[in-house]
């Protein structure tokens, strides 16, 4: 018999841990939350144009002030959040959707499966995502859609991979084997057994991806290549104040931060997530005595 | 002069007495075992000594060392005891070692850690320790890093680490436990020696007293927190007083139940055998030298044969590494062989296809080493008891599969509520019985079991082997049993066979190849097999 030292993770690691998630939830909360609201209410319409009013400075008014055509900044960055989360979720849900069946495949069959879906998984990543959307805009002409298409394949060997890693460790326990022996095949073990284990570490992954996608989504709109005018978009709204940043600071400030929100509370939402699931794994750790 | 004297000792955890005025002593150049059935308090012994109680302990007593008192000193002034007064050697040394730092650095550090040696110094009084242990510089480069060595080479640097700084007093957890019988040996020889030339005192923490018995100078039984026998080895276990004590002993060595009577009708080693193997062999592929190297292979298996016959029990022993574990997966299918067939009920098997062994699958389940890693954390004992029975044509509907599933569970020895909670919340042997559950679902004719006992302390492992015999007898089953452990071997097989790097050297039946072993190999590893026998006679 063995007693296990647990070295416990120090009070202030934990509290550290828990005020990621608890800020990570609040920052995406407020982006998520923009994006919902843009839906029913802004206080202007964000693409009216107003050329008597351009260039205010923040008030009462126009909180964020307002851009070269008069347009109110804070309605929209309100509205920005929309496609951006937009084009992010879907991002994400293509990389889900073909990622985690090929990782999971990969890690089933072994063998040359397994070599094919990973050295196709290197080829795309070896093409930066802008290169991607520069060749699909070329092909099916610039938009969010683009955005999406060349965001989402690079987020499927991301998936891929992390995928085929958790599933081949799960496939290393004595649990897989026990199941091919009760008759069940690499598919039915891959759904039942690996999947689920795997899926809080998926969710983590997911939370990483979509704050990348967004700061994709912000890249791409800046030089063109993502959601089109007159569709408010972060990127394109700093695309359009760079030359002006010295005369109206605001028009860079405010979109700025709110990729910064957006970006960074799922960064912190992904931490704050991958704590609880090691916390999780200590709990069935703590196996007997 | 006593080295270690712990006198009227007591600890209470969140109010429970986990010991209970314990006392002992350990003089320099002797060997005091401490040996008790898990949560006996045995671990929670060498912990106090160490100044490693849970937070919130309760303490009483009195714990000296050289004549110190340690209950009084401080965490710091303890960490100064830790590794200077006290080396401590755990049961599994791969996780005791630091994976990414070479052996000499792992056994050097513990020397810049605790004294002002330099770095070359530290690294000497590193190389002397470990050429102590049987590691000399030639033949095991300082340079190593853990996952190159054996099992019992990775136990002789954690036992050079927990040397290096010249304690008096080395504490051994259950140092062999995870090892075969062959190393076993050899790492307590290592410690017997340690202890009579350099003048260590050495408490051992085993639940084995085949073990200890050869070794210990006294031997300490602990139960429920309470030392309820000690004495000479030869005295405890020649006229044990307590119970417990011979309770301990019992399951020890079990003994041979009576084999089950032939199945009417034709004497059943005239029958088909259940399952054939002829001229198996497996061959891992090893990584190639370069991109355009020579593929090369690892022959785990040579040309292997067995059969097992309806009713029969047979044992394959080996120790790490003979392949019999990669044999065992053959024979279920899990793999497909190289070279050879194995047939089962007179039908191809590894030859078929998944898609036709399918129907065969019921006929043939197994048991696993390791309690933990055999169940799906996330499911339910119902759920993972009732698996295979999607093997069954037709399938039991829901009804009928929860009745069948209480009824399996108290098969062995649980409750029909157990099926609703998760196997975390069992201990190790409960887990066993849960796995037998699960592999008794389908009515299979075999059962194998790999190590299926070998994470088990006695006392649990003589039960799951009291309940073994009783289920092949009355469902008349076969078993397949893998293990390095001859003791549950002589107690639960008819036929044996011994396999050495991949081949089997020796076959026969039980007790005839245990008591009268032809082949050396066989020999070596029942000399090296710890016994109560040698005590008795001393």
């Amino acid at each position: 018999m063995t007693v296990m030292i647990t070295l416990e993770a120090t009070p202030d690691g934990a509290e550290h841990r828990s005020r990621a998630l608890a800020a990570g939830l609040l920052l995406t909360g407020l982006v998520v939350g923009a994006a919902l609201l843009s839906l029913v209410w802004t206080p202007y319409d964000p693409t009216a144009i107003n050329v008597a009013g351009r260039l205010a400075a923040p008030s009462a008014a126009h909180w964020f002030g307002t851009d070269a055509y008069g347009r109110d900044v804070f309605s929209h960055v309100l509205a920005g959040a929309q496609s951006a989360l937009a084009v992010a979720l879907a991002a994400v849900g293509v990389g889900l959707a073909a990622g985690v069946p090929l990782g999971l495949l990969a890690a089933a069959r072994r063998g040359w499966v397994d070599e094919v879906t990973m050295r196709a998984s290197d080829i795309v990543f070896a093409f930066p995502a802008l290169v991607t959307a520069v060749l699909i805009a070329a092909l099916c002409g610039p938009g969010a859609v683009d955005a999406i298409a060349a965001i989402g394949l690079f987020n499927i060997p991301v998936f891929a991979k992390v995928t085929r890693a958790a599933a081949q460790g799960v496939w290393a326990r004595d649990y897989t084997l026990a199941a091919r022996l009760a008759g069940k095949g690499g598919g039915r073990i891959s759904v039942e057994h690996v999947l689920p284990n795997i899926a809080g570490l998926l969710l983590v992954q997911a939370t990483i991806q979509l704050s990348l996608g967004i700061i994709a989504d912000a890249g791409l709109s800046f030089v063109g290549l993502g959601t089109q005018a007159p569709r408010p978009s972060w990127g394109r709204l700093l695309a359009d104040s760079q030359t002006l940043a010295g005369q109206a600071p605001w028009l860079v400030l405010f979109p700025g931060l709110a990729v910064l929100a957006a970006v960074l509370g799922f960064n912190l939402l992904g931490e704050g997530l991958r704590a609880r699931l090691d916390l999780k794994r200590g709990l069935f750790a703590r196996r007997g005595r | 002069m006593t080295l270690l004297d712990i006198q009227d000792f007591s600890l209470t955890v969140a109010g429970r007495d986990i010991l209970k005025s314990l006392s002992l002593t350990v003089a320099p150049g002797r060997i005091v075992a401490l040996v008790g059935a898990s949560g006996s308090g045995k671990s929670m012994t060498a912990l106090s000594v160490l100044g490693l109680a849970p937070p919130g302990a309760r303490i009483r007593g009195s714990i000296r060392l050289g004549g110190r008192e340690l209950t009084s000193l401080s965490d710091r002034e303890m960490d100064a005891v830790r590794g200077r007064d006290v080396g401590l050697v755990f049961q599994e040394p791969m996780t005791a070692l630091n994976p990414v730092l070479s052996i000499g650095a792992q056994v050097a550090e513990t020397v810049r850690v605790h004294t002002a040696a330099s770095r070359a110094e530290a690294a000497r009084i590193a190389d002397a320790i470990l050429t102590r242990v049987g590691l000399p510089a030639d033949r095991f480069p300082r340079s190593r890093r853990p996952h190159e060595l054996s099992g019992g080479q990775r136990q002789r640097v954690a036992i050079a680490a927990a040397l290096a700084l010249r304690p008096k007093l080395l504490i051994a957890d259950e140092p062999t436990t995870a090892l075969d019988v062959t190393t076993q040996a050899r790492i307590l020889d290592l410690l017997v020696d340690l202890v009579r030339r350099d003048g260590l005192g050495l408490l051992l923490i085993s639940h084995d007293l085949a073990l200890v018995a050869g070794v210990a100078d006294q031997v300490v039984v602990l139960h429920q927190g309470e030392v309820v026998e000690a004495g000479s080895p030869a005295t405890v276990f020649n006229t044990p007083q307590h119970p417990y004590t011979r309770r301990l002993l019992a399951a020890t060595e079990p003994v041979r139940r009576q084999p089950a009577p032939p199945p009417p009708g034709q004497p059943s080693s005239l029958a088909a055998p259940l399952l054939v193997a002829r001229g198996i062999v497996r061959d891992y592929p090893l990584p190639r030298a370069s991109w355009w190297g020579k593929a090369t292979h690892l022959r785990a298996v040579d040309q292997a044969s067995l059969a097992i016959h309806r009713g029969e029990s047979v044992g394959i022993v080996g120790e790490s590494g003979s392949g019999k574990s990669t044999l065992l997966r053959t024979l279920l299918a899990a793999d497909a062989p190289q070279g050879g067939e194995v047939r089962l009920l007179g039908q191809p098997w590894s030859a078929a296809t998944e898609a036709a062994r399918r129907p065969l699958r019921r006929h043939v389940q197994m048991v696993f080493q390791d309690p933990v890693g055999s169940f799906d954390p996330r499911w339910r004992v119902e759920r993972l008891v009732a698996e295979p029975l999607a093997l069954l044509d037709p399938p039991p509907g829901a009804a009928e599969r929860r009745r069948r599933m209480e009824d399996l569970l108290v098969q062995v020895g649980l409750a029909p509520e157990d099926a609703d909670r998760h196997p975390h919340e069992f201990s190790g042997g409960q887990r066993q019985r849960i796995a037998i559950a699960r592999a008794l679902a389908v009515s299979p004719d075999l059962i194998a079991f790999d190590e299926a006992t070998s994470a088990l302390d006695v006392l649990t492992r003589a039960q799951i082997l009291d309940l073994l015999a009783d289920l092949s007898q009355r469902l008349g089953l076969a078993y397949l049993v893998v293990s390095h452990d001859l003791a549950v071997v002589r107690a639960l097989t008819d036929r044996v066979l011994v396999m050495q790097g991949g081949r089997v050297v020796e076959e026969g039946p039980t007790l005839e190849v245990l008591n009268r072993p032809r082949h050396p190999y066989t020999t070596s590893l029942l000399a090296a097999t710890p016994t109560l026998a040698g005590t008795q006679v001393a």
